[in-house]
């Protein structure tokens, strides 16, 4: 009996494909693009996973030079025989590749590549060898084995120390790290090491906090198209249930038990749900394939997080799509088998005008928009955090969304009293009357008009200002690197006869609580005063800075801390200055303190300048003296052209991911809108039919069709400006603060926002021409019909 | 002493990712390996054979505190080797590690350190002799007075090593077999050693003295491919005799037993294979696995018939190779003290 | 007897209180009989049939189909009896739209695993449907869709045929042809037949004939 039930409920979807396409292609949409974000996030979580179980910095106490960055290799056997259980690092990087050196034998347990045993075996038996990641492997040439191992962070290789010694040509370590287990009767480090210093374990430096937000981001836009996508599950839902009351009806009267009928139809539902959602996690897989190289850009640039280039299947994302796609559709099941076991049996046949929707619910709607959006607003005035930003934008798209309707009906109802013709009259009577029907569909086209207006104009704003940063900062027509006190010796002094300016640059890391923070020593002079813009600044910054007497911090560390200028900063231990300005300082995630370089060498006396920016007349020949005169290597020396096209091409790719993410759930929207009015054509019949019969033609009938969707479209895209700069601003004033450190100035970008006005429109249209064919192709005797009997 | 070696080549995965478990038995690829008849040359030989892969300095004492309260101390330097042969710096293939335990009738306390070869962190060097690894160290100006020191996390020692008696050579002059397959090692003891220091506890420090025997052993192709777990006595009779025997189990269940009786006066006797018996009487659970903790030994030809039970069953080295060792009391036909391995329990 | 309403009450709430339908009706029909159910509208004709299919519940007295007493049973007994027991035509047609003809007629059969294929044909002829059994029924005549749900009734052999203005819909020739089929093949069956109608020319064709004024028999 059920075999022959569920061929009957079965062959709805066959005789209506259209709407098992939509119903499908629907949970599909709403998987893809929510597992391909999880995907992403997964891979990376994955990669940090590896780099900090491999190396973490963290989870150590470590011993580290006062000065420089070299351990003597005899501290390390003097410390150890002296009771210190430590084992030795050494860090370098060799071309591209950052190469971490461990002894196995001394390791804590579980650090290095499939334990110690492996790297010393190879060690001893097949000579030099590094692991790495495919990833890395495949872009690097060393003349050296290489052992694949999954579980190593990109761009990194990780080797025996002895091996690694070599390879970097070097003798001594970079640091040691302090196992947690230490013997009784140890002697005082000072007494051996004094030249050491103890950094305690630190949990701050969690690459993985870092980028939460970037992930949040990325978590929201898959959670935006899953939304989208389910309104399309809950519209077909909907429909394919009002179109089989009839079924329902005679199946019950035939004799088919209520309980047997709704068991059936949710296995039949959940069924064809699983379908659409396997399919939405392969194109989920696609989609991050797609993005995940310009995501690894991402947050290589902004944050040094290294990811790998790859997806992988992880159970864990793929898992949690499908779990999600069923959930979303048990959830707008429920309510329809509810409806079905309350039905009374001999409800009427006729298909009732589900779509049209009750007042009630519509002031349900508006009552729920009205909560949101005062949500919104108090989140705005009180929120704090990321979360609360998040939260606040959530209230917002919601609300808006939900009051979309209701304002719609309200235009048309204008349109509607202001039309002379009763055609007219008819087209905006008939148009309010599809509304609760489209309203799904139009939220949709809200939620991606608005979130692609919100996004491009935080990009545009964002853009500007950054090429403005970089012109600031960037005002030194050479960069160069150097490698040894002697070298940066030669250069200084070389510069100095040559250059117009010299900006030598100081850098070490602030030995202060809280996030790691750089400290940079700057010499003060012309370039610095005239280029760098601050956010605010007290009297004469640059003097105080030279003079020693205070320090330009740049704006994540001023929000970070709390602080802002007049403020005491500590740049060392417990000696703090007072904050001279907040200079802007994008597309870097850590916190900068600079101060005059004299000021920096009183508390770290070993740091000598490393990098140069110079100013000159004449780049080229300067370059080729350097390069001839010094013997500094090509690659050592970069031009600002070349740097200034590296950052913008970081913070490219950066936005990538976005406008990617941004046109597909534009794409999503026009599906739903297309859906929406695919499903309603047939019911639209009936209502076509009478003005039909009163002589307008079915071509007439089809062009008012697509105007309606247009008209639509425009009302929604009205709606969605406002809503678009309001997100815009939340994004630029609270998530990018939040985020990454730095508000930004919002600016307005009106073409930008007519482009994507004609984008959807011209959606809206492409969604409607189907339909409307279909319509005007609609048989005379089709119409008739509706007079000829009930069905 | 054969259980370190058992202990060594199955549980360190070093030596056996090194290897393979196939080169365990047969082939030493390279490695020198003992042969019959040797001739020791002292104090070189107390010193490292490079040339072979796996060699230890291992002290176990029995101690007594000013109380009468018993104790017990192990002070193991083992060496392995990835390859045959010194190198200079991180390029040696010898790794170095090191265990050391006290044992109270409550408490068991045990610690570890990993070294590698080449950089001056462990080693050992004949004369004057000097074993150590970190702060650990085993030395003297010769083989017949030592300095033992150890620190761990919760416990430490410093002990005075005094010989009374002269070296004492196991098997054929020096030669131990160690399977029916012919498998075998270079094995000598001093254990004739006076100690007295003091043991760093938890409660405080304790002045203790005792007997102590030191274990010399090098090889390496130490054990037929079907020998699974070991059980090594070192008893020291209240009359003066000693007697040292080791049962290898196999993995059909049958056992290969050697043993050595030693007379007051330092004399050793080789006695022939399997003489030396031992039947587990009881079974303590412990780290998961059933132990035995009480023996009875039996050596006919010596009219030797006694129960060997552990001072502290808990005596567990919970290491990177886990394994039991701790002191042991001897009552029936003779009464005395001792020390108890046993390893490939699982 | 196959079905017996025994001083069967029904009312219905209503704005202005409840409106009792069905006053103590009681009446029985034999196995083979055919019956005539008259009235005006709202007379309460077509809630005795439903309360004679079980699709409703009475508020009291008894109904007994073959001697089981319909108000004692649960939904899925009452669906398990209409299925083994009855059939209904409506005066709409209740076809499954997304199946064809030939499908649909089978259908009830097919769910009370009765279906009989040589059986099904000769209804299908009878009611001259063959040529249409690959159709959709909305390519159908109002006059065959409504034969279509005749043979459906029918091809399940039910011991009773409940209908509810089965030629309501159709002009007069058509009804008088499609009630003609429909009472052979009944005959050839010899289920028992309760029609709720208008027309005295079909209360004409039925032995017996009863009329309901206000809820009660008359």
């Amino acid at each position: 009996m059920m075999g022959v039930c569920l061929t009957a409920l079965l062959s709805h979807w066959w005789r209506n494909p259209i709407q098992l396409f939509a119903y499908l292609a629907g949970l599909a949409l709403a998987t893809a693009l929510w597992s391909g974000v999880q995907a992403i996030n997964a891979e990376a979580r994955a990669s940090y996973d590896a780099a900090a179980g491999l190396l973490d910095d963290g989870q150590f106490d470590q011993l580290l030079p006062r000065q420089g960055t070299s351990i003597p290799q005899e501290v390390y056997i003097a410390l150890r025989r002296a009771g210190w259980v430590v084992s030795p690092v050494i860090e370098g990087r060799l071309g591209k590749l950052r190469l971490l050196g461990i002894d196995p034998v001394t390791a804590p347990r579980g650090l290095g590549p499939g334990g110690p045993a492996r790297l010393l075996s190879l060690e001893a038996g097949a000579g030099d060898r590094l692991f790495m990641a495919q990833s890395t492997a495949q872009g690097v040439d060393v003349d050296v084995a290489v052992t694949i191992d999954a579980g190593i962070a990109p761009g990194m290789a990780i080797a025996d120390i002895g091996v690694t010694q070599r390879l970097l040509k070097r003798n001594d370590l970079s640091r040691l790290i302090i196992l947690p287990q230490q013997p009784l009767g140890r002697v005082e480090l000072a007494q051996i090491a004094p030249e050491l210093r103890l950094q305690p374990a630190q949990q701050t430096a969690d690459i993985g906090q870092l980028t939460d937000s970037f992930h949040l981001n990325l978590s929201a836009f898959g959670l935006l198209s899953f939304a989208v996508g389910l309104f399309i599950v809950h519209s077909t839902i909907g429909l394919a249930f009002e179109q089989r009351r009839g079924m329902i009806r005679t199946l019950r009267s035939l004799g088919v038990p209520l309980r047997g009928l709704i068991t059936l139809i949710a296995v039949e539902m959940m069924l064809l749900a699983a379908v659409g959602a396997v399919a939405g996690v392969v194109a989920g897989y696609l989609i991050a394939g797609l993005l995940l190289p310009d995501v690894a850009a991402t947050l290589r640039g902004l944050y040094g997080a290294d990811i790998a280039g790859t997806i992988q299947l992880r159970r864990s994302w793929w898992l949690s799509g499908l779990l999600i796609a069923l959930l979303g559709t048990a959830v707008a099941l429920t309510g329809r088998l509810w409806q079905i076991a309350h039905m009374p049996l001999l409800a009427s046949v006729r298909p009732r005008a589900w779509v049209m929707a009750t007042d009630a619910r519509f002031r349900l709607q508006s009552r729920g928009a009205v909560i949101l959006l005062a949500g919104a607003l108090v989140l705005a005035l009180l929120g704090q955090g990321l979360v609360g930003g998040f939260a606040l934008l959530g209230c917002l798209l919601i609300g808006a969304a939900l009051i979309l309707p209701k304002l719609a009906a309200v235009v048309i109802t204008m349109f509607e009293r202001n039309a002379r013709s009763p055609l007219w009259q008819w087209f905006w009577a008939d148009t309010k009357q599809q509304l609760p029907g489209l309203s799904l569909a139009l939220m949709a086209l809200l939620l991606a008009v608005s979130a692609n207006i919100g996004v491009s104009t935080m990009v545009s704003s964002f853009r500007l200002t950054f090429v403005g940063f970089l012109d600031q900062r960037l005002a030194p027509e050479l960069f160069v690197q150097v490698e040894t006190a002697a070298q940066s010796a030669e250069v200084q002094a070389f510069l100095d006869k040559n250059a117009t300016e010299v900006l030598p640059l100081l850098k070490t890391r602030a030995r202060t609580v809280g996030p790691p923070t750089e400290l940079y020593g700057v010499q003060v002079g012309p370039t610095y005063r005239e280029n760098w813009v601050f956010l605010d600044a007290g009297r004469a910054p640059w003097d105080t800075v030279a003079a020693g007497l205070g320090a330009v911090v740049n704006e994540q560390f001023a929000r970070r801390a709390g602080l802002w200028v007049g403020d005491r900063v500590a740049i060392d231990g417990d000696t703090t200055l007072p904050i001279a300005a907040v200079v802007g300082d994008y597309g870097n995630p850590s916190g900068q303190i600079v101060v005059s370089a004299q000021l920096l060498q009183t508390f770290h006396p070993g740091v000598i300048p490393m990098q140069f920016g110079v100013r000159t007349q004449n780049t080229l020949a300067l370059r080729q003296s350097l390069q001839d005169t010094l013997g500094i290597p090509a690659n050592a020396i970069v031009n600002q052209a070349a740097i200034k096209a590296l950052s913008m091409q970081v913070f490219e790719r950066t936005f990538t991911v976005t406008a990617a993410l941004n046109a597909l759930t534009l794409l999503v929207a026009g599906f739903a809108i297309l859906m929406s009015l695919l499903t309603l054509a047939d019911l639209r019949v009936p209502q076509l039919a009478p003005v039909w019969a009163l002589g307008i033609t079915r071509r007439y009938l089809g062009r008012l069709e697509v105007l309606r969707a247009l008209a639509l479209a425009a009302v929604v895209f009205v709606c969605a400006v406002p809503l678009g700069l309001a997100l815009a601003w939340v994004l630029l004033s609270i998530i990018n603060v939040e985020a990454f450190g730095w508000r930004l100035p919002m600016y307005l970008f009106p073409a930008e926002y007519l482009r994507l006005g004609v984008y959807s429109l011209g959606a809206a249209l492409l969604a409607a021409l189907w339909p409307a064919l279909r319509l005007m192709r609609t048989p005379p005797s089709a119409l008739l019909k509706v007079f000829a009997n009930e069905r | 002493m054969n259980a370190k070696l058992v202990l060594f080549l199955l549980v360190f995965p070093v030596t056996l990712w090194a290897q393979g478990f196939s080169g365990l038995g047969a082939q030493v690829d390279g490695f020198a390996t003992p042969a019959p008849n040797p001739v020791f040359d002292f104090p070189e030989d107390h010193g490292p054979h490079p040339d072979f892969r796996i060699e230890w300095w291992y002290v176990t004492a029995n101690l007594q505190g000013a109380d009468g309260q018993d104790y017990g101390l192990q002070w193991t330097l083992f060496r392995t080797a990835l390859a045959p042969g010194e190198a200079a710096g991180w390029r040696s293939p010898q790794v170095w590690f090191a265990h050391a335990a006290v044992t109270t009738p409550k408490a068991h306390f045990a610690s570890e350190r990993f070294a590698r070869g080449g950089i001056g962190q462990a080693g050992v060097e004949a004369a004057p002799f000097h074993a150590w690894i970190d702060e650990w160290a085993l030395s003297g100006a010769d083989f017949d007075r030592l300095d033992l020191k150890a620190r761990g996390a919760d416990f430490g020692f410093d002990m005075t090593l005094d010989a009374l008696g002269p070296l004492v050579f196991h098997g054929a002059d020096g030669y131990s077999v160690k399977s029916r397959e012919g498998q075998a090692s270079y094995y000598y003891s001093q254990p004739f050693f006076d100690i007295e220091g003091k043991l760093i506890l938890p409660e405080g420090t304790v002045p203790v003295s005792g007997k102590a025997w030191l274990d010399r052993e090098w090889s390496s192709q130490p054990l037929s491919e079907n020998q699974t777990g070991w059980d090594w006595f070192s008893l020291s009779f209240d009359d003066g005799a000693k007697l040292m025997g080791f049962l290898l189990r196999q993995n059909d269940g049958t056992t290969f037993s050697a043993s050595t009786w030693i007379t007051s006066e330092g004399e050793a006797v080789t006695l022939p294979a399997d003489a030396f018996r031992a039947v587990a009487l009881e079974k303590h659970r412990i780290a998961g696995r059933e132990i035995p903790t009480s023996w009875q030994v039996t050596l006919p030809e010596r009219g030797i018939n006694v129960t060997v039970a552990a001072l502290n069953p808990n005596s567990w080295m919970d290491l990177s190779i886990p394994y039991w060792e701790g002191p042991v009391r001897i009552s029936g036909s003779h009464a005395g003290k001792g020390y108890l391995e046993m390893t490939g329990y699982e | 007897m196959l079905l017996e309403f025994d001083r069967v009450e029904k009312s219905f709430a209503d704005n202005e209180g409840p409106v009792r339908v069905l006053q103590g009706v009681s009446f029985d029909l034999a196995p083979g009989q055919t019956l005539a159910l008259t009235g005006e509208s709202g007379s309460g004709k077509s809630t005795l049939l439903h309360i004679a299919a079980g699709l409703e519940s009475a508020d009291g007295g008894a109904v007994r189909i073959a001697g089981r007493d319909l108000l004692q049973m649960g939904d899925a007994e009452r669906a398990a009896l209409r299925l083994s027991q009855i059939a209904l035509v409506f005066q709409q047609f209740n076809l499954i739209p997304s199946l064809t003809v030939g499908a649909n007629i089978a259908f009830q059969a097919r769910l009370a695993r009765c279906a009989d294929a040589a059986y099904i044909d000769h209804i299908a002829a009878a009611l001259g449907l063959t040529a249409c059994l690959h159709k959709y029924p909305e390519t159908l005549s109002g006059g065959q869709q409504q034969r279509v749900a005749i043979a459906r009734a029918l091809a399940a052999k039910p011991n009773l045929l409940l209908a509810d203005e089965p030629t309501g819909n159709l002009d007069e020739g058509t009804a008088h042809e499609v009630l003609e089929q429909m009472l052979k093949l009944v005959a050839q069956t010899g289920a028992a037949v309760m029609i709720v109608t208008h027309s005295p020319v079909v209360a004409a064709r039925m032995d017996r004939n009863l009329h309901l004024r206000g809820g009660q028999l008359v």
